[in-house]
């Protein structure tokens, strides 16, 4: 476990990241990776319906009875994605088909449903609105690390800019499902294996320390 | 549309299986796949919330068009599927206690899979009548019940190999979904003839 520290805002964004840490909210991060633009647009729309909805879950807590606050947070939820889908519609109608249904589906993205029931639930307004943008720009963080690879290796683009010239034979497997998958696996590892090399380091010194405080 | 139902079953059990081909449903996909019989349970239930909340989304779908408060639906949606998975926690509390203690906090969770509101929001989206829309159910569920089987069975086994440590967990468990998923795109073919 890496220590927390007390800013809500950096929690949500690094150390207790949506996609790596928490593995919420997979099912978007899937899907819409396959380039950077839609990362980056799913990641804003998530983000935006993330606060908005952490600020007025926060504000109505002391209102909503225990027993019926899920469905009041997944209502509040869904009038939010309601408000993302008709504003995303009104700017590009290209996002808007490229995001398809898993816009509408944000309403059931685990992280806007966990961070209410776990932060909003509890915090006062400026607190969880902080933690919505946290863990929104952490999602968004997510899916740009996967939309980059996917991207790079896939269509051999970024942001639609060819990369490698006319000659490179794109590897498509990685915009299919099945590079999604293995992408994130791979991310994962690379996490995993940077935090394992960490602590060995951090053991080295804690053992070396008192060696040379003898010597 | 009028698609016939042999194509719409095998088109969502097999060939854009929502799970492994379309990204829906992942969190139970990730979260309950490590034993079989949980997983199974898990994949019956699923089966039986998404039937019933696609018929009655339907109907609410008929009812709302004739309002024209369309701007409702995602709305009334999430509070049909909520209302379904209380039923059936409910109806599974009565008729088997074990495995409403076994299922435990993932079936109230079914509400935010979102398998459930995709099947609602896709027949929809693509004017499905009512047989085609409960045939369209009845094979998205499935193909979510084979899918969490088969990780199963694969984890059940990979439990007694020997595996780096770095990459036990969520990541081993990605890359065999990884595997399922390349699986499946052979089944692409199918569709073309269709």
């Amino acid at each position: 476990m890496s220590q927390t520290t007390d800013n809500p805002f950096l929690n949500g964004l690094w150390k207790e990241s949506p996609v790596f840490v928490q593995f919420l909210g997979m099912c978007p991060t899937l899907a819409v990776t396959n380039s950077v633009r839609n990362a980056i647009a799913m990641g804003l729309a998530t983000t935006f319906v993330l606060v908005c909805s952490n600020g007025l879950i926060s504000a109505v807590r002391k209102q909503v009875p225990n027993q019926v606050r899920i469905a009041t947070f997944i209502a509040i939820a869904a009038t939010m994605v309601t408000i993302t889908d008709y504003v995303v519609k009104a700017i590009s109608i290209d996002i808007y088909r490229a995001l398809g249904p898993f816009l509408a589906l944000i309403v059931v993205n685990c992280v806007i449903l966990a961070r209410a029931e776990a932060f909003a639930a509890k915090n006062g307004i400026v607190r969880s609105l902080a933690d919505g943008l946290g863990n929104g720009l952490g999602f968004t963080l997510g899916l740009i690390l996967l939309g980059t690879v996917r991207e790079v290796l896939g269509a051999g683009s970024f942001l639609g800019v060819s990369l490698f010239g006319p000659n490179f034979e794109p590897w498509v497997l990685f915009l299919l499902p099945a590079g999604g998958f293995i992408t994130l696996a791979f991310w994962l590892l690379v996490f995993a294996w940077y935090r394992d090399r960490q602590d060995r380091k951090d053991r080295l010194i804690s053992a070396q320390q008192p060696v040379e405080a003898r010597s | 549309m009028n698609e016939s139902l042999g194509h719409i079953f095998i088109d969502s059990l097999l060939i854009n299986n929502f799970v492994l081909c379309v990204f829906l449903g992942m969190c139970p996909f990730l979260g309950l796949s490590s034993k079989f019989s949980t997983a199974w349970r898990m994949g019956v239930a699923v089966i039986f919330v998404i039937t019933i909340s696609s018929m009655l989304a339907y109907g609410t779908n008929q009812l709302l068009v004739a309002v024209h408060a369309e701007y409702l639906r995602l709305i009334s949606y999430i509070v049909i599927i909520a209302a379904t998975v209380q039923l059936t926690e409910m109806i599974i509390k009565k008729t088997s206690p074990a495995l409403s203690r076994e299922l435990g906090i993932y079936l109230p969770l079914i509400t935010t899979n979102c398998a459930v509101l995709a099947v609602a929001l896709f027949q929809t989206v693509r004017n499905y009548n009512f047989v085609q829309s409960t045939v369209f159910a009845v094979a998205a569920s499935g193909g979510f019940c084979l899918a969490i089987v088969l990780l199963s069975l694969v984890r059940e086994r990979t439990e007694l190999s020997d595996i780096p440590s770095l990459a036990r967990g969520t990541a081993l468990t990605l890359v065999l979904a990884s595997i399922l998923s390349m699986a499946f795109m052979g089944f692409a073919g199918m569709g073309s003839g269709g």
